[in-house]
């Protein structure tokens, strides 16, 4: 098992920049999620870690070696794929037995390993089964079979639940991660699905238009995102925003919201203009008596808690609140937001101010 | 979308029965004309009105296999008995057999430029198709349509320079030149046929042979021809066909070493009178071949045919 490291790694395809200049690495062992929209070069970035594209510039170092302009076969990495890309005319033992074929291992060792490897992802019943009738469920086993009997340095998994439905998504997602976390295999999971990402990673990428938004724990860039696409994009009902014209001191704990006096971490640059006050549904609070108002047009029911949706004069704000809490469309209210999450956003830039709050995690994202 | 499929009932099914039947005999008529004419006598064949029922003889396969003189009845009687069945058929029209016919060299000449071409056609068409198909060509799009342009002009338009062109490269009657010749015909189509059955074979499944570790050729090899084997039998199917049945440029290209049986069986009828039988019985034996290669890829052809309509 190995280290990768990704160091100005680029992409263009043609006149088209599908990666700009990406840097992180993906420690030994561990769940590392590529989070992003469709098109975000997310997908292109695994694809380069594999040898599947070159990059045009820029290193990838596996294990410590540079291997970006290896061909695929020389970096000893496996790959599932969406469409799980089992090799149709071959039944299922041939399948997983492939890999080790192409390295010479005598057909005993293929042997005894493709079953201890099928009895650990519980398909020995289906060995000799072509695998154009499978299951979706029992092709993903197989292909994670494949990728697994030979002990590759690190899995690459392009969107490996994405041609699942719902209810076994769930159900592969548990069981992938408890196979890693038995295997303690590098592997780097490409999804388009926050919630996928923040279940199943040790660490996440957040990618946008080819570039990395931010890196980090899940934990750390759902409560201190380094931009407002992350904060968009993390979270269901995402990040509300309330755009302002203000300014804030380096040092100064407050701003003037509409007039209105709020709380904020202590902010480590000045800025003004047009700003961004950003708080997550689940840190408003309704308070009859605060002096910031909204009147609320909408609310969901969702078991424990609901969404609440507040007409504001900075815009529309989802409280989540508990499904007690008896709240009636149409009537105006106060909201309070708990002063320790908040984050102020250049609205310009989109980047997130320092904070005492958010320094810790952004300092070296 | 649904539809709801209902058991059609018993007397369509025999009214569609009946039509697929009848369709069948229609089409199949010239065919069992011929191979019926191979087994009658002479006089039989241009009876009028024809005849159906008739006794069948071995006199046009012999006819069409041997050479054979003339001989007076002294002859006969001194040639004694016929040692053969085939000798007997001869010595009763009146002839005694001198040697073997040149059927069987024409024959054979067919199967070697035939299938030669045929596999040459494969070869560099699977190879084309699979670069057009997998790599970024320069002027892909322009190579291919050059490439079915010349498909557009038929053949026979250029055959006076290639006729000087084989001589001047001493290609004129050689199984070499025939086979060049038809496989430039037929690689446009295969090109083009053998593009389209890859384009359907989803690039993960070498992308996953590359990172099992196998190298762009082993994983050609062993993933992209099984997949694609539906496509290229059909294609070879369609490039045999023509290659087999060609008549122009074999007439004009080809006389004595690499002639082919198509420009042949129409000579059998000036060497002995108007002999039917015997070109009945080459044209009969000469779709054997192809009869036989179409049903052993049958199964392909149909799915060639099909193929891309249904999403498997």
């Amino acid at each position: 098992m190995a280290q990768i490291r990704i160091e100005n790694l680029r992409k263009d395809f043609g006149a088209f920049n599908a990666v700009k200049s990406s840097t992180f690495t993906v420690e030994d062992g561990e769940f590392f999620m590529l989070l992003g929209p469709s098109g975000c070069g997310k997908t292109t970035t695994l694809r380069m870690m594999a040898g599947l594209e070159l990059p045009t510039s820029g290193e990838i170092y596996i294990d410590g070696q540079e291997v970006g302009q290896k061909p695929a076969s020389q970096r000893d990495i496996a790959f599932v794929f969406q469409m799980f890309a089992l090799y149709p005319h071959m039944n299922v033992r041939k399948n997983i037995s492939y890999p080790l074929v192409s390295q010479g291992m005598p057909r005993a060792q293929v042997t005894a390993k493709v079953h201890e490897i099928a009895e650990i992802l519980g398909i020995t019943n289906i060995l000799d089964r072509p695998v154009g009738g499978l299951s979706g469920g029992d092709r993903q086993r197989v292909a994670l079979a494949r990728a697994i009997v030979r002990e590759p340095k690190a899995f690459l998994m392009d969107e490996p639940l994405g041609a699942l439905d719902a209810e076994f998504r769930e159900h592969m997602s548990e069981e992938l991660r408890a196979l890693h976390d038995r295997m303690g295999a590098t592997t780097v999971y490409v999804t388009h699905d926050q919630l996928e990402a923040m279940q199943m990673g040790d660490k996440i990428v957040v990618m946008n238009h080819g570039s990395v938004e931010q890196f980090g724990v899940p934990q750390d860039i759902y409560d201190w995102p380094a931009t407002k696409f992350v904060a968009q994009f993390i979270g269901s009902p995402p990040m509300n925003f309330l755009d302002f014209h203000g300014s804030i001191d380096a040092g100064a704990d407050q701003i003037a919201l509409e007039g209105i006096t709020m709380q904020v971490p202590q902010s480590r640059h000045g800025a003004s203009g047009a700003l961004t006050f950003g708080v997550r549904p689940e840190h408003v609070r309704l308070d009859d008596s605060a002096p910031y108002r909204g009147r609320v047009v909408a609310t969901e029911y969702l078991g424990t808690t609901q969404i609440v949706t507040l007409d504001t004069t900075n815009g529309a704000v989802k409280a989540r609140v508990a499904s007690s809490d008896h709240v009636a469309t149409g009537v105006t209210t106060g909201l309070t937001f708990d002063p320790r999450t908040v984050t102020i956003f250049d609205a310009k830039t989109g980047q997130a101010l320092r904070s005492e709050a958010n320094e810790g995690v952004l300092g070296h994202g | 979308m649904s539809f709801s499929v209902t058991e059609p009932r018993m007397g369509t099914k025999w009214l569609a029965g009946i039509l697929v039947v009848g369709y069948a005999i229609i089409t199949m008529v010239p065919l069992l004309w011929i191979i019926a004419t191979g087994f009658k006598s002479p006089n039989d064949s241009i009876a009028y009105p024809p005849v159906i029922l008739f006794e069948p003889t071995m006199e046009g396969y012999v006819n069409l296999f041997t050479d054979r003189t003339r001989a007076t009845p002294q002859m006969l009687k001194d040639a004694g008995p016929p040692e053969t069945w085939y000798d007997e058929i001869a010595q009763n029209r009146g002839t005694v057999i001198t040697g073997p016919s040149r059927y069987g060299e024409r024959f054979l000449n067919s199967v070697i430029i035939g299938f030669g071409s045929t596999a040459l056609c494969m070869i560099l068409g699977t190879a084309a198709a699979y670069a057009f198909s997998r790599f970024r060509v320069p002027l892909k799009d322009d190579l291919m349509f050059f490439i079915l342009s010349t498909r557009m002009m038929p053949p026979i338009a250029v055959a006076i320079p290639i006729f000087l062109m084989f001589r001047n490269l001493g290609l004129s009657d050689t199984h070499l030149g025939m086979i060049l010749l038809y496989t430039a015909v037929n690689l446009s189509l295969s090109v083009w046929l053998l593009k389209g059955f890859i384009d359907e074979i989803p690039v993960e499944y070498e992308e996953a042979a590359l990172i099992d570790g196998y190298t762009r050729f082993q994983a050609f090899y062993k993933i992209v021809l099984p997949q694609a084997a539906t496509g290229i039998a059909s294609t070879a199917i369609f490039c045999l066909i023509f290659a087999w049945n060609e008549y122009a440029f074999a007439v004009l290209l080809t006389s004595g070493n690499a002639q082919t049986a198509p420009p042949f069986i129409p000579t059998i009828i000036g060497t002995s009178g108007k002999d039917w039988p015997a070109v009945a019985a080459g044209a009969t034996i000469f779709l054997i071949p192809v009869m036989v290669f179409t049903i052993l890829l049958r199964k392909h052809l149909l799915r060639g045919i099909t193929f891309g309509a249904v999403r498997k």
